[in-house]
């Protein structure tokens, strides 16, 4: 009867266990090998201020961790669109054509995995002519150069997966063209592409934290950079443990949208 | 000048012929079945009809206008019904009864969708998708989507194959109700003979392939309404299946070839565990691949 009680809260039990395994390692490491580095409740100590009044702005950089992550959410938000908006018409034009598939490729394979601190410098001389806005689109562009290419490939793969049955049923209907993207090509691939946008929020989330400490934009990034400049070791692990659940929750909701999509 | 006529007709893909001097012509209102073995050329043939395949030489006509691609005025069910898993059952139907009549009043279309629902006895199951679905019930949709669309031909490839025996058996006997109430144009290619002679008026065995052709055609002089069970003790039915059997038999049988295989084993050598071993552990003489015989096996082509 017990064990049974036990294996039914497992899912909670678990991961408790790996929680605490972890903290303690952490004061451990910062008792012992790294004294520098802050234990646990130092760094809650630095970080409450933070967590308590998420919404609060005391300064430029000194404000409340949810109001920092907002920031960083609408540029993602921004650049991800852009990516999206780009990224799916150009999979579609993979998957359709043989002959832009043999242009574009090479160029995609090469500029794929160039890393976004590299794309950076060249979205700001990009944009020098916008003047203040440059920051800020410079910050688009890196986001959405670097977010696009999960969702062009996954796109591409869904159009070239359709099965010839539905073409076929497409072709004895004698759909138009529109039509036939609409009602067969879009709704065949849409869970090729929603697997793509999600690898696509992912890398989004990814790049930020680096476009943000380049250009020193307000948000989650920026904060963790100025806070190592200050010396303020406990809130750039506060910053990273943001980062990541804010990633985490991200990926949940887009992976719920994305079983919405699954057609059996 | 017949309905459906096809002319001569040769298709070959990659080299390999697979269809050659087909010769079919079919008049208004009949139903002619295909009957071939799997893999000769039967799905090749109605996609030339369809027009989703041109053939190599020779002609398909339909009215005495050459088929040149798909068109809305031959209804299709395709062997694994090729419903859109996105839609509903309604909205499979609509798509394709919107895309045939146009300029139908909305109301109309709607009624018109739901009329051939019911003809197929799904109306419960309406708004349901595919993959709720039985394979039975999905293969009744594809009939009901490829009749909303008023073809001027209806072609069956091989709509039941992927059935059980019962649910065949009465798919059977909705498609010969439905037939008899409209009398269109069929042609159902199958690989069951009992099924063609059952169904059609005419039926036409497919020789094997590569290379298949249309043998002679046997006229089914089975007064319908047919009775399953009364058409399994008739003596007409019988000389027909055998007919078929046996001329669908012998243009395999001559098909035998020998080809020479080359057995190819891993190149290691099982150890003998009664031998004394010696420091290497190895045999003097160890087994290649180069000594391996050469076997020879008959096999159909």
């Amino acid at each position: 009867m017990k064990e049974n009680w036990l294996k039914k809260l497992d899912w909670l039990l678990l991961p408790m266990v790996g929680l605490v395994g972890v903290i303690v390692a952490w004061y451990a490491l910062s008792a012992t090998f790294s004294k520098e580095l802050p234990n646990p409740s130092q760094t809650w100590a630095t970080a409450k201020p933070y967590i308590m009044e998420p919404f609060a702005k005391r300064g430029e950089q000194d404000q409340g961790i949810l109001r920092l992550a907002g920031y960083s959410l609408r540029l993602v938000a921004c650049g991800y669109f852009v990516a999206l908006l780009i990224g799916t018409p150009l999979g579609f034009c993979l998957g359709l054509s043989k002959t832009f598939t043999k242009m574009a490729d090479p160029i995609i394979q090469v500029l794929r995995p160039v890393s976004p601190l590299a794309w950076l410098p060249l979205g700001l001389a990009l944009f020098l002519g916008a003047g203040k806005n440059a920051l800020d689109y410079g910050a688009l562009f890196t986001i959405a150069i670097c977010a696009m290419w999960p969702t062009v490939l996954n796109t591409a793969v869904g159009v070239r997966a359709i099965p010839q049955d539905y073409l076929n049923v497409a072709k004895v209907l004698k759909l138009s063209r529109t039509k036939t993207l609409f009602k067969v090509l879009i709704p065949a691939t849409l869970p090729y592409m929603f697997t793509g946008f999600r690898l696509s929020l992912g890398i989004a989330w990814l790049v930020i934290v680096a476009a943000e400490m380049l250009t020193g934009k307000t948000g989650v990034g920026s904060f963790l950079w100025n806070e190592y400049n200050n010396a303020n070791y406990g809130n750039i692990i506060f910053s990273i443990l943001t980062i990541g659940i804010i990633g985490y929750v991200l990926d949940r909701i887009m992976s719920v949208v994305e079983g919405r999509f699954k057609t059996a | 000048m017949a309905f459906l006529e096809l002319k001569n007709v040769c298709k070959s893909f990659g080299g390999t012929c697979v269809l050659k001097d087909i010769n079919l012509s079919i008049e208004k209102g009949e139903f002619v079945a295909i009957v071939g073995f799997s893999g000769a050329g039967k799905t090749t043939l109605i996609n030339m009809i369809t027009g989703l395949l041109r053939p190599d030489s020779g002609t398909a006509k339909l009215n005495d206008l050459e088929i040149t691609e798909p068109g809305p005025d031959r209804g299709v069910v395709f062997q694994n019904y090729s419903l859109l898993p996105w839609l509903t059952v309604f909205e499979n139907i609509q798509l394709a009864v919107d895309q045939v009549n146009p300029n139908w009043a909305t109301a109309k279309r709607t009624e018109h969708v739901e009329k051939y629902i019911a003809m197929v006895n799904l109306a419960p199951a309406r708004d349901k998708k595919p993959h709720e679905l039985s394979g039975g019930m999905r293969q009744r949709v594809s009939v009901a989507r490829a009749l909303a669309m008023d073809p001027q031909v209806l072609l069956l490839d091989e709509p039941l194959s992927a059935l059980d025996a019962l649910t065949r058996a009465m798919l059977q006997d909705e498609i010969s109700r439905i037939w008899s109430a409209d009398k269109k144009t069929v042609v159902l290619i199958t690989n069951d003979p009992d099924e063609g002679i059952y169904l059609a008026d005419r039926i036409i065995p497919l020789t094997a392939g590569p290379g298949a052709t249309l043998g002679p055609s046997f006229q089914v002089e089975i007064p319908r309404p047919r009775d399953r069970k009364a058409v399994n003790h008739d003596d007409h039915f019988k000389q027909i299946r055998r007919d078929i059997t046996t001329f669908m038999l012998n243009s395999k049988s001559n098909r035998h070839t020998a080809i020479t295989r080359k057995l190819v084993l891993p190149d290691i050598e099982p150890e003998d565990l009664n031998l004394p071993r010696s420091v290497s552990g190895w045999r003097k003489h160890p087994l290649r691949k180069r000594e391996m015989e050469e076997v020879k096996v008959e096999v159909d082509k």
